[in-house]
């Protein structure tokens, strides 16, 4: 029992002290000085930090959405095909979930230079790195997880309700319309949540992605604590916890979800606003709504 | 090829059907046909090849060389949503996210059929197999029976040419099991489609078959009706496979005696030639039993002692040991029948009729 109150407590005593000096009406970070709501109100009213936001929402969106589908379209051809070179695409795919984010991120700069300068010789196009070169590297990171979670789905399915389909006369795309695509929507979802995560939380290949035009909002951030930390990015590093603890809760429910209940999305809604309920005072919530 | 145009089309008709996985045969140049509106059974151990037969009818596996045809047209290439064929498959395969009644209608939409007539189809449907007021109901909330008519309803709303049905019965418990056999066979009539059903179970497949096809090691051995089958097996496996029987190793020595392993000559009416090995096939409950010197005279028999009883209550199985073979005789529970103790020499007797000698 005791043990357990440690591990807890090791845990989340930095997260609690973060949560509690938002709050504080103190220049100086470590102080308490009576509760404000002045942080929350400075990152609602920086523009700098409210184009990260808006930058980081966009990489966010477009990364998932195009890594869901490619992901998707990966694990079905894993799971469901056989092919000349299936272990070897198998393998490859994992790659980027063990590659250390500092390699990936050096590939990626490494990778956008070269390319950024063949464009200019053979096209003529000057292009930079920003919004798109980020949101390109969070989709080459981001199509393994969504691939490992939707495989984990299928693998769950059996491939004789396709058949069935098949035998009823249903083409391929209609038995993935019909058939194969309401099974394996939690996974879908549950990888989606899961990109979104990563995307908003990425650092270090962002950095190595991102151009001086756009910068989203961890790095920013991570710019900032550079010139001193503030009680500013206290208030921003809640935020920032609470929307991923929320979308990993959403993930995790839609992963869970196995099909018991007629409406997955209001389940799984329900399972992650229990999960996340504890981590989200009222206090921050009004942080979000301001 | 010219069949007259007196002769009726078969509703399936395979001819030199083999299946190879990478370096396995799976189905060994199969030829059978199965006429229109025929109840036919697919019999076999597991692994014989019969399911994967079933699928290559069903367009879910596709012949390695052979031509299969489906009421003439040749169909080994068609893929399964091409073929005018349905499945019941083995553990059902219902939609899980889909209730009962969309389960039933899904053939229909895939085929775009009007809507309104899909209505009335699908209700026919679930009366046919009498799910009525099931209709919302999601598979989960169905038991094993009910899921079963479900998986048929889903199969015969699409009026197949054939129906395919894979172990249909296999996940049902004993007693279901029995009621479903006679509810088949009575839905086959009504219909009228042609049924070809997968089972490892030879009871089924003589309770509710036209006809049999049994198979082993990818072969099919023998087709015939059930009591051909039982009563006339062409081999050692298919005499063994079906029923309970005794098999005594002999050899012909000419075409209407064989001799036993133990040297004694016995009638027994064969076409093999001579020296060929065969197995002298003997129901247990063809067999008769009696004191040794008390045999009919229009009876054959051996001589051994009694080994055991197994007492089944509406019968009793005497084994009784040759010293070089072991026999099984089946006797109705009769009052005042022979009943001899264990370990008293008996005879095990038969009539010509009641045996049949089989290639070993």
């Amino acid at each position: 029992m005791a043990h357990s109150w440690l591990v807890y407590l090791f845990f989340f005593a930095p997260i609690l002290v973060l949560i509690v000096f938002s709050f504080s009406d103190d220049n100086n970070v470590g102080r308490w000085g009576g509760f404000t709501l002045e942080w929350y109100q400075d990152f609602v009213e920086n523009s700098q930090l409210q184009s990260a936001v808006w930058v980081s929402i966009r990489v966010a969106v477009a990364s998932t959405v195009i890594s869901v589908v490619l992901g998707t379209l990966a694990a079905l051809a894993l799971e469901r095909f056989k092919f000349r070179g299936r272990k070897v695409f198998d393998a490859l795919l994992y790659l980027p979930i063990i590659i250390p984010d500092v390699t990936m991120a050096v590939m990626m700069l490494l990778f956008f230079s070269e390319f950024f300068d063949l464009l200019e010789a053979w096209f003529g196009l000057d292009w930079q790195k920003g919004l798109g070169s980020i949101a390109i590297s969070h989709i080459a990171f981001n199509i393994s997880f969504v691939s490992v979670v939707v495989r984990a789905r299928l693998a769950g399915m059996s491939g004789v309700l396709e058949e069935a389909a098949l035998d009823l006369y249903a083409s391929r795309w209609k038995t993935f319309r019909y058939v194969t695509f309401p099974q394996i929507v939690p996974g879908v979802a549950g990888g989606a949540l899961l990109a979104l995560t990563l995307s908003l939380d990425d650092v270090v290949i962002t950095q190595f992605s991102s151009g001086p035009g756009a910068t989203t909002l961890p790095v920013f951030v991570f710019g900032l604590i550079r010139r001193g930390v503030t009680p500013l990015i206290n208030a921003t590093s809640v935020l920032m916890l609470v929307a991923s603890v929320f979308l990993v809760a959403l993930s995790l429910a839609f992963q869970q979800f196995s099909g018991r209940s007629g409406r997955p999305l209001r389940r799984a809604a329900r399972q992650a606003t229990a999960f996340a309920a504890p981590m989200t005072t009222t206090q921050t919530k009004e942080g979000i709504n301001q | 090829m010219n069949a007259g145009a007196s002769e009726p089309i078969a509703a399936v008709r395979l001819a030199g059907i083999t299946k190879r996985f990478s370096d396995v045969v799976a189905v060994d140049s199969v030829n059978l046909e199965i006429a229109d509106g025929e109840f036919f059974a697919l019999l076999g151990p597991s692994g014989c090849g019969k399911t994967t037969t079933l699928r290559m009818i069903a367009g879910l596996e596709f012949p390695t060389e052979g031509s299969l045809k489906i009421f003439g047209d040749e169909a080994g290439t068609l893929p399964a949503n091409k073929r005018p064929v349905n499945t019941v498959f083995q553990d059902y395969a219902l939609f899980p996210h889909m209730a009962v009644e969309a389960n039933v209608a899904f053939g229909l939409k895939m085929q775009r059929v009007p809507k309104h007539e899909i209505a009335g189809r699908v209700r026919e449907a679930i009366r046919l197999v009498r799910l009525e007021g099931l209709e919302q109901r999601r598979s989960r909330q169905l038991s094993g029976g009910q899921r079963q008519r479900v998986a048929l309803a889903r199969a015969l709303v699409n009026r197949p040419k054939v129906l395919l049905l894979d172990e249909p019965l296999g996940a049902l418990d004993l007693k279901l099991r029995q009621e479903m056999q006679g509810e088949l066979k009575a839905l086959q009539r009504e219909v009228g489609i042609t049924f070809v059903f997968v089972t490892h179970d030879q009871e089924e497949a003589l309770t509710m078959a036209d006809r049999i096809g049994v198979m082993n090691e990818g072969r099919l051995l023998q087709v015939g009706t059930p009591a051909e089958i039982y009563e006339h097996p062409v081999n050692r496996f298919v005499a063994d496979f079906i029923g309970q029987t005794n098999l005594l190793d002999a050899s012909v020595v000419s075409n209407d005696t064989v001799c036993l392993a133990n040297g004694d000559h016995i009638d027994g009416h064969c076409d093999l030639p001579v020296g060929t090995r065969v197995a002298v096939c003997l129901r247990p409950e063809r067999a008769g039993m009696h004191p040794p010197e008390e045999v009919p005279a229009d009876r054959q028999s051996v001589v051994g002692r009694l080994e055991g009883v197994t007492y089944l209550g509406n019968a009793l199985v005497y084994t009784v040991s040759l010293g070089w073979a072991r026999l099984e005789v089946r006797r109705e529970n009769q009052p005042g029948g022979y009943r001899p103790p264990v370990g008293e020499e008996v005879a095990v007797s038969w009539t010509l009729d009641a045996i049949s000698v089989v290639r070993a």
